[in-house]
């Protein structure tokens, strides 16, 4: 065990009914690090992060956060000890305001989430703090707006400002940049670099330039295993790489 | 004041106050306090299916077992009417408890199930308890003196007792939806993987709003029983399950009033109807189909609708 590793897999694996998605997975993320998870669709990368968040049950294996054996632990509490995850199909809660949506994730913190008899203008003293998490992603301007009337790009910077309103320690973001304009994507990517100065970031991303820019390690995922590890320079030049997975894309 | 949606509760609020204080002058007593009745059980079930997004196919069982209770500790061991209506209350929190606490766990139909399942359960419980009476019920329900002061037995006293739980049901439904807790439930209604990632528990959330309302459907059945004086097989029968789904998809889900419009309707209807026999089932049915394909957010939700999206369309 070493304290190095915020998060540690041993020997994790998934099955489907018989199709095995994650096959004897080892991942270390160093803590303070950008850690980024690639390989191509359908090698197992939301897997994994589900597994990681418990919202699939490993078929076997175990996941440790801190030097800490969390393998039976539900989602909520891990949410609650600081990893949270985005989702790769924009999570955001349509029907809620922009500023509601940043204001759930405040709201946990309160301990009021229970109080059925008090009103919900007892939240309005969060609006603050939801308002600056929204600038942080210029969404201060649609902040009244309804979540679900929002273009994609904004949804998924919605969601990024949702999650970070948490001030996780860890921050698992799958494919953060999927759908967003060119723009909104150089945005992003300076929000991440951002935020990780004093956290953790492990990401699932497709394209490989912000995987460049940002990533300290990047880890090769191919049908359910680690391919290869390193940081970009490494696996960039790792043969069964450039074979499996940027032999495809670039050829 | 100008007009905007946020102020339309507080509005319909005022009206619905004013018609409410009026109405026994106008209409009959008994009619009013079987819509109220009805109306509470309406906004109690759509706490559950329109801000949770839980569709329960059990809710009598907590209307109808409330209904007993009272009956019976009003009846049999001389309750005050309140103190009979507010233990029936404590017996559907707890059936709502167990029932809750079971069906959570699974979502759409199974928990749909689940919860008829249970319903059915207490159903049969209801015809084979020696105290509930059987086929028979328990009739002749004295309504008694309220406080030992107020002699319920004056159709008008016992009117104002009715509208009083009712508002305070209604209030307290309100409150649940527009509080910290309510923005909890929404957000489980629109995204519960998404809640569960920002650390909420969302079956604990599911539970207690299942108990509230659950416990305010008690509160409508045992005043139900008040009102006629009777606790039948008909207010815990899978048909009343049905009923409370059709008011409350009839005025609108997830709308504040929509389930008290709903409960309107169909009391009405089968009031009205009551002289078809049999065809009341299909004509209400024939209503009920028509109107889901006219207006698909229920009444009340298509008005809300309209005026949600008038500003914009005459703006452009
Ligand atoms: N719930 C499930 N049941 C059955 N099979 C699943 C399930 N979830 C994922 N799989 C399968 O597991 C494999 C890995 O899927 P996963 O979503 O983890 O891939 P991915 O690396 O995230 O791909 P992408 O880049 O397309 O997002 C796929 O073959 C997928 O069909
Ligand atoms: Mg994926």
């Amino acid at each position: 065990m070493n304290a190095e590793y915020i998060i540690e897999t041993r020997n994790l694996n998934k099955e489907f009914s018989g199709f095995i998605a994650v096959r004897g997975v080892n991942l270390k993320v160093r803590k303070g690090s950008i850690h980024a998870l690639i390989g191509p669709n359908g090698a197992g990368k939301t897997t994994v992060f589900n597994l990681l968040t418990k919202f699939l049950e490993p078929s076997s294996g175990q996941i440790f956060y801190k030097n800490q054996n969390v393998t039976g632990k539900n989602s909520a509490s891990l949410a609650r000890r600081g990893l949270v995850r985005s989702f790769q199909i924009s999570a955001v809660f349509p029907h809620l305001s922009v500023l509601e949506n940043v204001r759930v994730a405040l709201q946990r913190e309160t301990k009021t989430s229970f109080h059925f008899w008090k009103p919900d203008s007892s939240l309005n003293n969060l609006n603050d703090r939801a308002m600056a998490a929204l600038e942080e992603v210029d969404l201060a301007d649609y902040a009244e707006d309804v979540a679900v009337e929002l273009p994609y790009g904004r949804k998924r910077a919605l969601e990024l400002a949702t999650t970070l309103a948490l001030k996780p320690e860890v921050m698992l973001l799958d494919e953060p940049t999927s759908g967003m304009g060119h723009e909104d994507v150089g945005r992003v990517v300076d929000l991440i670099r951002k935020v990780a100065e004093n956290r953790t970031v492990l990401m699932v991303e497709h394209n490989l330039k912000v995987v460049a820019d940002l990533s300290d390690t990047i880890t090769v995922l191919q049908r359910g295993q680690i391919l290869a590890e390193g940081d970009y320079e490494e696996v960039s030049q790792d043969p069964a790489v450039l074979e499996a997975y940027m032999g495809g894309h670039h050829a | 004041m100008t007009w905007n949606l946020k102020n339309g509760p507080l509005l319909g609020a005022a009206l619905m106050l004013v018609v409410l204080l009026a109405a026994p002058h106008m209409f009959y007593p008994v009619f009013l306090m079987k819509v109220l009745c009805f109306a509470l059980f309406a906004c109690a079930f759509n706490l559950l299916l329109g801000y949770v997004g839980l569709l329960s196919f059990g809710h009598a069982a907590f209307f109808g077992s409330a209904g007993y209770i009272t009956a019976h500790m009003v009846k049999a061991l001389n309750f005050d009417p309140l103190a009979g209506i507010l233990v029936g209350v404590m017996v559907s929190s707890l059936l709502g408890l167990v029932i809750g606490w079971l069906a959570i766990r699974r979502s759409g139909i199974y928990f749909a199930m689940i919860t008829l399942g249970f319903a059915q359960v207490i159903f049969f419980l209801s015809l084979q308890l020696k105290f509930t009476g059987g086929e028979d019920g328990i009739q002749g329900v004295p309504r008694g003196m309220l406080f030992g002061l107020v002699d319920l037995t004056d159709t008008m006293s016992m009117y104002y007792f009715v509208l009083a739980i009712f508002l305070c049901g209604f209030w307290l439904i309100y409150r649940t939806i527009n509080s910290p807790f309510g923005q909890v439930l929404k957000a489980i209604r629109e995204n519960e993987p998404r809640a569960r990632s920002l650390g909420y528990d969302t079956d604990r959330f599911k539970l207690m709003a299942f108990v509230i309302s659950a416990a305010l459907s008690g509160l409508a059945g045992g005043t139900k029983a008040l009102v006629f004086q009777l606790a039948s097989l008909t207010d815990v029968n899978w048909h009343m399950s049905g009923e409370v789904v059709l008011m409350t998809l009839l005025g609108g889900m997830g709308t504040i009033f929509g389930p008290a419009i709903g409960a309107l309707l169909v009391v009405t209807l089968n009031n009205y109807l009551a002289g078809f026999g049999s065809w009341v089932t299909i004509i209400i049915g024939a209503i009920f189909v028509s109107c889901v394909l006219a207006f698909r957010r229920g009444i009340v939700g298509e008005i809300l609708e309209k005026v949600r999206t008038w500003p914009t369309r005459h703006k452009t």
